[in-house]
């Protein structure tokens, strides 16, 4: 839970008013100027943005445009190739220069460490491009259907624990056409409040009444469920046709997991369905890998539909739905991203399987059984170290997302800068993807990342930190482990 | 007459007696000033009798909320539906499996075949270039790009694959997307907001009319590909419309619509779109590496400059033998999406094996303009030998890669002439090793045009393959048709 001081919210609202009265007395000086240019050959045309739609891109977003899309030239691996770049008009356009300098990556979805050429699956990935090529050039249904996709669907659903699993190519589009094929006009979608875009565009997409509640919040969630059965649809009051609770594994934004087994003990009380997307915590928690499932002891048979992706974990793309053989069958004849979309490219299709064989330990190794400790090991350490330190970390225990609060706009670019000097690649996020209020920095362990990795990190992370000023907690005077201590025990 | 005059003196002797009642003063008294007089007294009672009126409440029925122990009752008693409706009988699931690359040949379910079910146009599936370059990338950069755009996923050959794809259509920049259909679904809402209009054609595929619904607009549909009904459409929503200019309107069509193979007339778009102010977004996915003399797509193939398009699209999927699109205009409308389009921002990239070999497969078109000449010469000669199949006419344009066979007489509903199809489809696989394909709707799909079979045509078949397809379709339609025709 984020715990906003007041003095904080007050210096953060502070600064957002000054900046937005700065970019409107901008604005206005710019409707001066233009209004004595001559106009231009679409005179007549209403212009393609209006201008307070993008008056957040133009007179906030591009003043730190540089602390986003930074580009890379190597791997995502645990360190990357950041390629400089160069801004000659206060970073309205940003270009590129041919020099890279090497920085820790703390920001890349890259939880198991399978990011870059790997022993055991890089040789299967050619080989399997070397027959297959580099895409199907058709649907699934057509001509798209491989040996490999076939052997894939069946080892996801062995892994995920349900009967069958259907593929797609990308894990947003997963989300956006599933939901639509399986609730319609009478249903009701029920749906956490810091839920995905994507699920928030599938739910848009299918017709289906849609209510939201309390992130995590099951007393909320049972207070809504009862109303709405009580209530029925809107207007006229006729019951619904299904109700669908939707929920994920890990949140992107906050590092928290969900409660599922609450939920699931409410869904079965009140005969709704239940689906879980683990984009983010398939593959990364749980004793070996299966999730947010294995990591609560919930038994997957429990819950109606499994959805998740594989750029995370597995280092590929695309996306994947385990639920029972009816619904797998129904889904195959009525999603349309089955029946209209290009099928999954098949030495990303290779990869997967060669991850998931290496997870389970098929590959003849114990890598896998390695790599899930020491991604456990390497997020309980940074977190508790984080916390000593005195930032404010969000986030549960295991999970290896960790999001740092920074609240003030000031202080994103100047830590993320900060960050990049000091050679340590650090995502900041801010509005829209979060609350106007509540900025915050984001780390993303991988098993890949070494201890001494993340020793370097920490380092970096207290500097920025003491610069930018947002360690808002006391540190911890007596279990204090100085940086100097720590290299000492290595 | 006799009777009225003793009615009419006792009525005036009433009238006469009540009005001295009235006016004679009562009580001999004054108050204010004013005479207390009799019609006082009853006007007084009526206006006590209208306030108690007023007063009170009017009557409604009590509103009692439900109690816990209703609530615990209407969930006992709520019975939801399935999640999925049950297995139908004899519903047909498997599709043939591929064991190696889909290229003009390969092999299904064992053995050999002839391949016209991968929309592999220019033949570049197994071409030795791509797939060196392909193997380059895979090794430098394994095979995920592990995060967004904005996060650390943007790598280099992102970047060069989208300078690449601009500079060949001639426009100022373009941007990537990592799956094809997710182009277009994006790119429509995030320009198109409620309250602008859209004229979209009736025949446009799934993913652009998910890309309507979501961008909460008014859509009005034109018969498809038909001009004089989007002059009429055009005509109608401008007329007298002042504030018109102040909205943003659109027209959205397919360059090779996927339903039916048609081309749209791109010149005559282009003037109605000048005539009547409206923006055009133009979804190339099968045009993009197949029309125009240099394959730069339709605006090459009708001669009209690209910067009157304001908006293209397109999946790489088809020509370029790679996955994933891109989106090309001017510099206002290719920034606008870095940061407002859904599948841009709050995806995952594109695979960086997958860019390079985009960029491979455009340097390779670059340099061996002959392939187009070689797929044209293949469609040209498949209109000729299938001209005279029994049962089947070719709807689709007679450039159009895609070849749209459809039923001459209709055997009475949608699902009997899937049927039929079908069977004629499977029966070609089965007898003469040639793979084809009818097209599938999901339920989700609003698009009415007719089913048929489609064969996508390569620059890789050679003629003896599309005599086979030829010889075998005549064969298998004349007798599944003929037992039922």
């Amino acid at each position: 839970m984020v715990r906003l001081p007041y003095s904080t919210a007050l210096t953060t609202l502070f600064s957002y008013g000054l900046l937005f009265a700065f970019g409107h007395l901008r604005d206005f000086f710019r409707r001066i100027i233009d209004s004595r240019k001559p106009t231009t050959n679409l005179k007549d045309y209403a212009p393609i943005c209006l201008g307070h739609e993008d008056f957040y891109t133009r007179r906030l977003f591009n003043r730190v445009q540089d602390c986003c899309n930074r580009p890379i030239a190597s791997a995502p691996d645990a360190w990357i190739d950041v390629i400089e770049r160069y801004s000659n008009d206060g970073n309205k356009t940003i270009h590129r220069t041919s020099k890279t300098s090497r920085c820790l990556n703390l920001g890349s979805y890259n939880y198991l460490g399978f990011a870059a050429a790997d022993e055991y699956c890089t040789p299967r990935v050619i080989e399997s491009l070397k027959k297959y090529s580099a895409s199907t050039c058709s649907v699934r249904v057509d001509g798209g259907n491989t040996k490999l996709h076939i052997e894939l669907e069946e080892l996801v659903a062995r892994f995920v624990g349900k009967p069958a699993a259907i593929l797609l190519g990308m894990g947003y589009a997963t989300n956006s056409t599933i939901i639509p094929a399986l609730i319609g006009k009478g249903g009701l979608i029920i749906s956490d409040s810091l839920n995905h875009n994507s699920i928030v565009n599938g739910a848009r997409g299918s017709g289906a009444a849609v209510r939201v509640f309390q992130h995590n919040n099951i007393a909320h969630l049972e207070e809504v469920l009862r109303e709405q059965i009580a209530q029925g649809q809107p207007r006229t009051h006729r019951p619904w046709s299904k109700i669908i609770v939707i929920v994920e594994g890990i949140y992107s934004m906050e590092g928290e997991l969900c409660k599922l087994p609450e939920v699931i003990s409410v869904c079965k009380k009140y005969k709704a369905y239940t689906y879980l997307d683990e984009a983010h915590s398939i593959g990364a928690i749980g004793k070996s890998g299966r999730g947010v499932c294995d990591l609560l002891g919930v038994d997957p048979a429990d819950v109606d539909i499994m959805m998740g992706t594989f750029t995370k974990s597995f280092g590929s793309c695309g996306g994947y739905i385990a639920a029972s053989k009816e619904i797998i069958h129904h889904l195959k004849q009525t999603c349309p991203a089955h029946i209209y979309a290009t099928s999954m490219s098949p030495p990303a299709v290779q990869q997967v399987i060669s991850a998931i064989k290496v997870i389970l330990g098929e590959d003849g190794t114990n890598r896998g059984a390695k790599k899930l400790a020491q991604i456990r090991e390497n997020s309980n350490f940074f977190r508790s170290e984080l916390k000593k330190m005195g930032f404010e970390v969000l986030g549960d225990n295991n999970s290896p997302v960790m999001p740092i609060m920074l609240y003030n706009p000031a202080k994103i670019p100047s830590f993320s800068r900060e960050c990049l000097r000091l050679n340590v690649a650090a995502v900041v996020v801010a509005f829209p993807a979060t609350p106007l209020l509540l900025s915050r920095a984001r780390i993303c362990i991988s098993a890949s990342h070494s201890r001494e990795d993340l020793i370097k990190g920490l380092e970096v992370l207290s500097k920025a930190g003491d610069i930018s000023g947002i360690k808002y907690f006391p540190v911890e005077q007596e279990k204090t482990t100085s940086v100097e201590k720590l290299k000492k025990i290595q | 007459m006799d009777m009225a005059l003793p009615v009419v003196n006792a009525t005036s002797a009433v009238l006469a007696r009540v009005s001295a009642a009235f006016n004679a003063p009562l009580a001999r008294a004054v108050v204010f000033g004013v005479h207390i007089d009799g019609h006082l007294v009853v006007e007084g009672l009526l206006i006590a009798v209208i306030v108690f009126q007023l007063t009170r409440k009017s009557y409604k029925p009590p509103k009692k909320p439900l109690t816990e122990k209703e609530i615990d009752e209407l969930c006992d008693d709520w019975k939801p539906e399935p999640l999925c409706p049950p297995i139908k009988e004899g519903a047909r699931i498997d599709t043939p499996m591929l064991e190696s690359a889909a290229g003009p040949h390969t092999i299904v379910d064992g053995k050999e075949v002839v391949n016209f079910a991968s929309a592999n146009y220019l033949g570049l599936i197994g071409n030795e270039k791509i797939i060196d370059s392909c193997v380059g990338s895979l090794e430098k950069y394994g095979v995920g790009s592990c995060g967004p755009r904005g996060f650390y996923g943007t790598i280099d050959v992102h970047l060069d694959c989208e300078a690449k794809i601009a500079k060949f259509l001639g426009t100022p920049d373009s941007i990537l997307y990592s799956y094809g259909i997710s182009t277009i679904f994006s790119v429509i809402p995030a320009f198109c907001k409620k309250g602008d209009i859209i004229v979209a054609d009736e025949g446009v595929h799934w993913a652009v009319q998910n890309g309507l619904h979501l961008s909460r607009s008014t859509v009005v549909y034109f018969k498809h590909n038909d001009m004089a009904s989007l002059a009429s459409t055009l005509e109608k929503l401008t007329r007298g419309n002042k504030r018109a200019e102040k909205i943003r309107r659109y027209i959205v069509v397919e360059s090779i619509y996927q339903n039916s193979g048609q081309i749209a007339p791109l010149d005559e778009i282009v003037r109605l779109k000048e005539k009547y102010r409206f923006r055009v977004i133009l979804e190339e996915s099968h045009s993009f590496g197949v029309l125009g003399k240099s394959g730069r797509g339709l605006a090459e193939h009708y001669g009209v400059p690209i910067e009157k398009i304001d908006i293209i699209t397109a999946g790489m999927g088809n020509a370029l033998a790679t996955d994933g699109g891109f989106c090309t205009g001017s510099v206002r409308v290719v920034d606008h999406q870095r940061l407002s389009s859904s599948g841009y921002v709050f995806s995952a990239s594109l695979p960086p094996y997958l860019a390079s070999a985009a960029i491979s497969a455009v340097n390779y078109l670059e340099e061996n303009p002959s392939i187009l000449s070689n797929l044209r010469s293949n469609i040209a000669l498949l209109h000729k030998e299938l001209s005279d199949t029994p049962g089947l006419e070719i709807s689709s344009h007679a450039l159009s890669p895609i070849v749209f066979l459809k039923l001459k007489k209709s055997a009475g509903s949608p699902t009997a002439d899937l049927d039929l199809l079908e069977t004629i489809a499977e029966r070609v696989l089965k007898e003469d090793s040639v793979f084809i394909v009818t097209s599938k709707k999901s339920n989700l799909d609003r698009c009415k045009l007719p089913i048929g079979i489609r064969l996508f045509v390569s620059a890789g078949h050679t003629e003896s393959d599309i005599s086979t397809l030829s010889k075998s379709l005549k064969r298998v339609s004349a007798s599944v048709l003929s037992d039922y025709f």
